[in-house]
């Protein structure tokens, strides 16, 4: 099955790129996802414990299977708005 | 009412936006870039959005207040791209029959907004640039 990942912020910086179609074996979850990243890019390894990860556009789990199809964001925790 | 965009903010426009003949009303809050961050002198901020989820969490916020306030209407309007000092980054205003439902729902709306919207920050600094909240 066929997966379309999109990166955001330092997450993109990492990868290089901003989205990117990946093939899976069925059955994959998030987190089989990540491993295929992690093992192209040790850098973003790094930053894994504080990545947020989302399915569709609603956050979600490393345990979460995948679909054919499927919309995965890979992002920094969220820094928008203001600091004041 | 919900919208990221490259472009200039309006808090009057927002203001407008949600007063409604009903209202007694409208509470705002302009989020705006400040020159100093953590000790760092900031040149500028370059501001990024997953524009899609974004909307759909504002949405979610917006669901959220609506089952705790009464309010009329409510706008939150996010810029992205490259914002230079004391430009806004974010504009919500809120309006609503009566003061206290409208001024607890704007600080509820940006208290929220920075934990779920997936919109990220990078300071550009006269040493350097860096994405913020990455533990830095």
């Amino acid at each position: 099955m066929r997966v379309t990942v999109k990166l955001f912020a330092a997450a993109r910086a990492i990868v290089g790129q901003g989205e990117v179609s990946i093939e899976l074996k069925e059955g994959s979850t998030v987190g089989d996802l990540m491993e295929h990243f992690f093992t192209r890019h040790p850098e973003l390894k790094g930053i894994a414990g504080s990545l947020l990860l989302a399915v569709n556009r609603e956050f979600a789990e490393r345990s979460v299977n995948l679909q054919e199809g499927d919309e995965v964001g890979v992002m920094p925790p969220v820094s928008g708005g203001t600091d004041a | 009412m919900l919208r990221i965009t490259e472009n200039p903010l309006s808090a009057e426009g927002a203001i407008s936006a949600v007063t409604k003949r009903t209202c007694g009303a409208v509470a705002t809050f302009i989020g705006v870039v400040r020159e100093f961050s953590r000790g760092r002198q900031v040149s500028y901020l370059e501001y990024e959005a997953y524009p899609e989820m974004a909307i759909a969490k504002m949405r979610q916020i917006e669901e959220e207040i609506r089952n705790k306030w009464e309010i009329e209407q409510i706008a939150i309007h996010h810029r992205v791209g490259r914002l230079g000092i004391s430009e806004a980054s974010v504009v919500i205003a809120v309006s609503a029959a009566h003061r206290q439902p409208a001024l607890e729902a704007c600080t509820y709306a940006i208290e929220r907004l920075k934990q779920i919207v997936p919109i990220w920050k990078k300071e550009v600094s006269p040493d350097g640039s860096y994405w913020v909240g990455m533990g830095s």
